[in-house]
């Protein structure tokens, strides 16, 4: 041992290295695989995470033409990604909302007979504001404006109060 | 007892782990002054995984598709984070990947390697060598750029030339007359599920071989290690080669990321059926020296079309050069002076005429 129990060098002793050298390499070494394993590993995570989906912030659309509909109908819209409902009612009202059920996100439809909006997965049922008044529904569809313009039908969302 | 016991105590209680690994342990390596070629094998495996992998990955947001796949690998290259990356390193791999398999075969070829007993090492090697040539040809249209589109056009007609099976060959290769987006179906199919189905298997049948073998010694050092044992020197495969082999890949990583990074891998313009073909156009370098060669060939020779000779010629040096080391001697102490000439005159012939296609106009 090159140094004493309090951990003084005596002068008179060989120095020989705290770390023997083998240790020192295998070290250097092992840390070498693993900055590079890191280096390697580190850009496949980032690539396997999809790059953000550019048209989800669409804010207004032409959901359809006026006389499209008739009283008491409705039909899905594109509202960029995701489809929309347009709901003209008996009184000849229009009413948009997205069509995604807040349950489990299936595509809801406009129900003539029950003048309701229905999800076929697992009945659920909205009103014409979009709230939800029966069956698993957390919560009311979100609404969007609707704006007459000459012969097109603009759906702009909401903007928030 | 550390953890790592643990699992391999656990391991050898159940399947017998030590008589498993026991022929590895056995093996060894011979070691003289051209050791350093046992490496390419090796290094080409090691290229063919990072294929596997970076190829998986391209498929996350590759679609085939005449309408989607330029567009589909644009977005890898400008919008997945890392994506040129990936595409970059599977290119450049796919490159390296062939240029060793190449090295490696000249290396077992100058060697000897190939002679009795190891003649299905030899074939199955140069199978995974066409295998893989395969591979390069159908990713290569995979992109859908204007370069890939006149390369697949021009070697399916190749193709076309061999007479009787040509032509339905051609059909079956393009999914139709032309090159459309049939075509590119076709080639991602072969690329992604067939060629990776047959090449792994045959690589395991490769492997197997080498390991029931062991490694081939160059003749004169056989006989003089078997005239005198005490000269004999070999490294134990496991773990004194294999750790070498480890840095070899290490530093294959090295070059890999680095030629990657610094050289991106090009994606060129999409391809167009109705625009005229560019100026200087070819084949990827591991195919010029047929290119060049079918250049140079008159266009009748004597009465055959010249594009159906060299189509043939090539064909035929194909067949004859899976069947090699059945031409040559079973004995080590002679082996066939021909069959040296010939390795010295093919590899100067094919680094002599893609050096000429390179330069040539």
């Amino acid at each position: 041992m090159a140094t004493s129990n309090r951990g003084l060098i005596n002068p008179k002793d060989q120095l020989s290295a705290p770390v023997p050298r083998r240790r020192f390499v295998e070290v250097l070494l092992g840390g070498g695989f693993l900055v590079t394993a890191a280096a390697f590993v580190y850009p496949i995570l980032r690539y396997l995470i999809p790059p953000r989906v550019s048209d989800l912030g669409t804010d207004s659309v032409v959901a359809g033409r006026v006389g499209e509909l008739k009283p008491n109908s409705g039909k899905i819209f594109h509202f960029g990604s995701r489809p929309g409902l347009l709901i003209r009612t008996a009184g000849g009202e229009y009413r948009a909302m997205s069509a995604t059920c807040t349950h489990l996100s299936c595509t809801v439809q406009y129900r003539d007979d029950l003048r309701e909006v229905w999800c076929a997965c697992h009945n659920g049922k909205y009103n014409l504001d979009g709230r939800n008044i029966s069956g698993p529904p957390p919560r009311p569809l979100e609404g969007f404006d609707v704006q007459v313009r000459g012969e097109e039908i603009f759906v702009r969302r909401r903007r928030e109060a | 007892m550390s953890p790592l016991r643990n699992v391999r105590d656990w391991l050898d209680e159940r399947l017998g782990w030590d008589d498993l690994i026991a022929p590895l342990r056995k093996k060894t390596v011979p070691l003289h002054r051209l050791s350093y070629w046992y490496f390419l094998g090796g290094i080409t495996l090691f290229l063919f995984l990072v294929q596997v992998l970076t190829g998986i990955l391209l498929l996350l947001y590759y679609r085939p598709g005449a309408n989607e796949a330029f567009e589909s690998v644009q977005y890898i290259m400008t919008q997945v984070q890392f994506g040129w990356l990936i595409r970059s390193i599977h290119s450049w791999s796919a490159n390296l990947m062939i240029f060793t398999a190449f090295a490696h075969m000249f290396s077992v070829l100058f060697l000897k390697a190939y002679r009795k007993p190891r003649e299905m090492t030899w074939v199955s090697g140069v199978i995974l060598l066409f295998l893989v040539m395969g591979f390069g040809f159908s990713g290569y249209l995979l992109p859908w750029n204007t370069l890939a589109f006149f390369a697949t056009k021009v070697g399916t007609e190749i193709t076309g030339q061999v007479p009787i099976i040509g032509r339905p060959l051609m059909i079956f290769l393009r999914g139709g007359e032309e090159v459309t987006g049939a075509t590119l179906s076709r080639f991602f199919g072969f690329h992604v599920a067939v060629l990776p189905g047959l090449t792994t298997l045959l690589i395991l049948v490769h492997v197997l071989l080498v390991q029931r073998l062991g490694i081939s010694v160059p003749p004169k050092l056989e006989a003089e290690w078997s005239a005198n044992p005490s000269a004999k020197r070999e490294m134990k495969f496991f773990p004194n080669f294999a750790l070498r082999e480890l840095m070899a890949w290490y530093v294959a990583l090295g070059a890999l990321g680095a030629l990657a990074a610094i050289f991106p891998w090009d994606l060129g313009v999409k391809a167009d059926p109705f625009v005229s073909a560019p100026a200087g156009i070819k084949p990827e370098w591991y195919f010029l020296f047929m290119f060049q060669t079918l250049k140079l060939i008159p266009p009748k020779v004597w009465f055959v079309d010249g594009e159906i000779l060299g189509v043939l010629i090539f064909g035929l040096i194909g067949l004859l050069w899976i069947l090699l080391p059945f031409f040559e001697s079973v004995q080590p102490s002679r082996p066939k002076k021909w069959i040296t000439g010939l390795a010295v005159f093919a590899l100067t012939y094919a680094v002599g005429m893609s050096l000429y296609g390179y330069i040539a106009k």
